[in-house]
This record gives C-alpha cells, structure tokens and sequence, in this order.
C-alpha cells in the first residue's frame, strides 16, 4: 500500500465493460480521495453512465473496482447504506406521496435523518401531501435532493441531476449541495453537460472520451497549468509560436488556449484568463478527433 | 486499504467512525411489501368494489326485485329452499371476489418487475439499501400470500353481511330464523381459507412466479411475453409429434390439483379436512413449489442483471 493522504472512496484499475461489440467501457483507471467532488465529463456515448453504473453496482465489469472498500457488484447492498445516487430526476416513482417517500427511505435506510429532510421540504414549496406526478420537474428534484441529503452517506453520485430543469432550479441545487451536505469528508462524483454551472464546485475534473479517460487533474492545477488569451491579429504569429491547444475567434480578436505557459509571457499578448472546462474539453477533445481521423486518413 | 489501522488522528477518520457505527434498525421487507400496496391499490380496491356489487345487489334483491320474480324466494316458507338460496349466495360472493382477486393478482404480477423499469424508477429503488432479493420476494408475497389473506377476510365480512340481509328478510316477512342457524359458517369459512392457501396460493404459485419471471426480462408487452412462449410449445408439439401433453399439462395446472380438490368441495366442507394429506403428498404439490422457486430466483436474476436503460 502506497500510505496515501487521503482515505480512497473510489479505486479502478483496467476497468473494462462490453456490451456485445461495443466496447463502453476501454480500461479505465481512476482514484478518487474522500472529500471530493468530481466532475466526470465527456461526450454522450463516451461511457460515463456505464462508468457510474459500475460504480454503483448496477453492471458487472472486468478489471478490479473497489468503492468505499467494497466490490460494488458482489456487495452492492452492503455499499448502498454508504452510497446514494441521483440517476435522472424523472426516477421517482410517480405514484408516491411526499410522505410515502419519507416513510419508505427510513423504513430501508439505516442512515437517513427524517426531520432533516423535512426540515428541508419545509423550504420548499412542496405540499407535504402530494402525489409526485403532480409536483413540477423542478419540486420532483427538491424532493429528491431532501430525501439524499438527509441520509448520511459517504459518496453521492449524480448523473446529470439538473437535466431539463430551468436555470433558477439548476443554481439553486448546486447551493444546496454545497451549503448543506458538502463538507468535506464526503465524495462527490457528478456527470453533466451543463459543465461550466459547475466549475466553481468542483476539485477535480476528468474528461472521458470513447471508454478512456483522456484528462484528469484537480482543479487548483488546472486553473495554474492552462490559460486563455485573447489575442489581438496583431500579435497572432508570436502567440502561435507558443503553440497554442487551441484557438477560436472572438470579437475581432483570437481566443488561445495555452498549456503551461508562464503567465507573464502570455499577458504581453493580452489579456489572460482562466479557461472554462467546457473550453479545455472542446480543445483537447476536438484535437483528438482530429488526430484520429489523420490516423483513420 | 484498511485505514482503521492507520494510526492518523484525523476529522476524516473520525466521521469514518460514526458512519461505521451501528445505526438504526430498519425493516426493508417489510417497507417493500407495503409500497406494493401503496402502488396498486387495486389490490384491495377490486375485490372491496365487487363486494359491494354483492351487498347491494342482496341489498336490493331481497327487498325489491326478487318480490317479482315470484318463485325462489327466500322468504318463501320451505326451509330446505332458504337454505339452499343462501349457500348459493355465499358460494357466489366467495367465487366473484375470487375471481376477481385471481385477475388482480395475474396482472399485479405481470406489471410487478417490469413497471419499475418501464418508469425507469427502478434507479430510485436501487438507489436504496434494499437488494434485489427482498424486492423479488416481497413482490411474490402479494399474490402468495396477501392476495389470498385479503380475499379470504373480504369475503368473509362479504358473506356475514349477506347473511344478515337475509335474516333481516326473513325476520321482515314473519319467517323463522332457524334457517340461519343451520348455515355450517365454521365449516364453510375453513373451507374457503382451504382452498385459497391450497389452490390459489401453493396450487397456482408456478403461475404467479412464471409471470413474475416474464415481467423481469419482457422487453415490453409482458403479457404476450407469458403467453406466447407456452403456446408455441404446444403448438410444435402437436405439429411434431401430435401430441398435447404440454397443453393438458398447463391444463391441469389451471385447473386446481387432482382428487376432486374442487370449490364446491372445500367450500361445503366435504373434502376441505378429509383430502389435506393427499394434496401435500402429491408430486403436483412439490413439483409445481419447486419450479416456482427456480423461475423466482431467475427473476431475481434478471432484475440484478438487466442493465437499466
């Protein structure tokens, strides 16, 4: 054992997972330290459902895969008295009364905290004794943010938890996440496209792309190693000597993407900032593809 | 990996420690069966429904339409056609609630697995502590055991309400009551509770697990998943050999275990204490428990491994 810092919430080496010719999943290896919050990112298609799923221990794999300590497929319900997960806010089932739901989760849940949840449904506007199908889109992912929140868990997965909602829903559960669960000896492990609404909540980020993970670097390093420049025309032909990951017009001037260049030297060329993610993962993305198809040529 | 040893005084570990501490007990089984009735009340809301029909329909009979009819009266005054009109009422309010419970159940299962899946909140269940085994066999509970257990209780009631119409009837045109005191209530209710646990529960428990199993692998339509694949059976083995053993075996399946184990029979009390013995030691008994155990344990199977999608 290698002593780390950190107690390991999740563990991969090699992990593989084939649905008939398709390959989902193409050896991936990952580890993710207690108390942090993961943004897994990538493309549809690219495998991150799968990577969640086996997580969560709802598909069998190859390779070894350990989350929490435990072998997510073999004990699986041992590990979901210490895992919770969002998989779609459209999950509840529709028939359910709030109150059912809150009886239920702690007739089955040995860590969930009743009056926390409902501490926190009485914030909302949700009538405690509606049906789900008559709660909006917005209220049905309330309801299940109380419900997870008020169980004390030790890693929370979310797959693309705020689709289809508005803005207003989206910012307010990524505050509530933070504010009243986060804190720091919990792991987070999140998939969404609405990448950016999630920068500022994020310690690590990984990008994968085709069953592999083609990025992976904590945040605080990523905000130190890439820098974006907006380059005047005038300027061009020196910022490009610098080679740049990436570049992409805007207003009249060049937006360059720039990896582990000193900041300094980049901020003779104009102003610097740092990259969105969704921008470093259209430029390391959009690379790949194109050295593929060069290949493929 | 074991951190425990690790002699680090850190907050992590600390939290470690409470979230491995014992916690509160919970009952998952329990909670899974409930929310079975929680999400299909018609469950009990049908065979409530049809003993309604039956209360009112005696309710009326008696004091309204019947008065026309003219003849078969129960206030008529021939004890043997009281007596005979009443076992007929309650042998008919226990086969409608039955007959009716038999649907509920046949669809409850059916739609048991598959539903979870077809609302995709078979991620919200498996989000919970509860494995894939509790939530099959709580879901087998249903037609097993609660479905059976509520028939018999509304039936009962149904029956003791009938009753009491027809002595408040007979009471009304000056008849004497000895009739009701004749009724073998004991007998006919140990009967009905009988043939509910024997038939409808043990005798049919391959029907309910088979169907259970279909509504864990149907990709959609699973009610034309549990009935082509048994008829396709049956239909190439007439065309291949002209033989329908296959056919008279679901036959006989559907139609309630050998030895004249009939209804009427339980119901009356004739055979409901003489024929127990021969019924547990028949091949038909164990064999049928048997393949119920392999198709439920197949269907646990199928909801483990179906990849949700």
């Amino acid at each position: 054992m290698t002593a780390p810092t950190n107690r390991q919430s999740i563990e991969a080496h090699n992990l593989r997972k084939r649905y008939g010719a398709t390959t989902a999943l193409d050896g991936i290896d990952l580890r993710v330290d207690e108390g942090r919050i993961l943004g897994l990112i990538g493309p549809n298609g690219a495998g991150k459902t799968t990577a969640l799923n086996a997580i969560l221990g709802l598909t069998s794999y190859e390779g070894t895969l350990r989350v929490l300590g435990r072998n997510p497929w073999t004990q699986r319900e041992d590990l979901m008295r210490d895992v919770c997960f969002i998989a779609d806010v459209a999950v509840l089932p529709r028939w359910m009364r709030v109150s059912q739901a809150l009886d239920f989760v702690e007739g089955v849940h040995p860590r969930f905290d009743r009056a926390k949840a409902q501490a926190f449904l009485a914030k909302t506007t949700i009538p405690p004794h509606s049906k789900v199908k008559q709660l909006s889109k917005g209220m049905v992912t309330q309801l299940h943010l109380a419900l997870i929140m008020a169980i004390d868990a030790r890693l929370l997965v979310l797959d693309e938890p705020t689709l289809g909602l508005d803005i207003l829903y989206r910012k307010q559960f990524y505050d509530s996440l933070l504010n009243d669960y986060f804190d720091r000896t919990r792991t987070i492990l999140i998939t969404t496209h609405q990448v950016d609404e999630i920068q500022n909540i994020l310690t690590d980020v990984m990008f994968i792309d085709r069953g592999r993970i083609v990025f992976n670097s904590p945040m605080d390093a990523f905000e130190s190693r890439y820098a974006e420049v907006a380059v005047n025309p005038d300027k061009l032909p020196e910022a490009r000597a610098l080679k740049p990951l990436n570049e992409r017009p805007g207003f009249g001037r060049s937006i360059l993407l720039f990896d582990n260049v000193d900041r300094d030297r980049l901020a003779t060329l104009g102003e610097v900032r740092t990259p969105s993610i969704a921008d470093l993962f259209v430029a390391i993305l959009g690379n790949k593809t194109t050295t593929r198809e060069e290949v493929a040529a | 990996m074991n951190a425990n040893t690790n002699a680090v005084s850190d907050s992590r570990f600390e939290s470690q420690a409470i979230a491995d501490s014992p916690t509160r007990p919970t009952r998952p089984f329990f909670w899974s069966v409930r929310r079975e009735l929680w999400e299909n009340r018609s469950i009990y809301i049908a065979p409530l429904a049809a003993a309604g029909l039956v209360v009112l329909a005696t309710f009326f009979g008696a004091f309204r339409f019947a008065a026309f009819r003219g003849k078969g009266l129960l206030w008529a005054p021939d004890a043997m056609q009281q007596m005979k009109i009443v076992e007929q009422q309650c042998a008919f309010t226990a086969l409608l609630i039955m007959g009716v419970t038999f649907v509920v159940a046949i669809f409850y299962c059916l739609d048991a697995i598959y539903g979870e899946r077809r609302d995709r909140s078979i991620f919200f269940w498996k989000s919970l502590p509860v494995s894939d085994t509790t939530t099959v066999l709580a879901k087998a509970t249903i037609p097993l055991l609660i479905i059976p257990l509520l028939t018999f209780a509304i039936t009962v009631v149904t029956q003791c309400l009938v009753l009491g119409i027809d002595a408040v009837t007979l009471a009304a045109h000056g008849q004497s009551l000895s009739v009701m005191r004749q009724i073998p209530l004991l007998q006919m209710e140990g009967g009905l509770l009988y043939h509910l646990i024997a038939v409808h529960s043990l005798w049919y428990a391959p029907i309910f697990a088979w169907l259970l199993l279909v509504s864990a692998w149907a990709p959609r339509v699973p009610l034309l998943w549990a009935i082509m694949p048994p008829l396709a059976v049956a239909i190439i083995e007439k065309i291949g050999f002209n033989t329908a053993h296959f056919i008279n075996f679901l036959k006989s399946r559907v139609g309630g275990p050998p030895s004249g184990m009939s209804f009427a029979a339980d119901m009356s009390g004739h055979s409901a204490f003489l024929n127990p013995g021969h019924f547990l030691t028949g091949p038909g008994l164990w064999g049928g428990l048997i393949i119920s155990a392999l198709f439920l344990a197949a269907a646990i199977q199928l909801r483990r491994y179906r990849a949700p999608n």
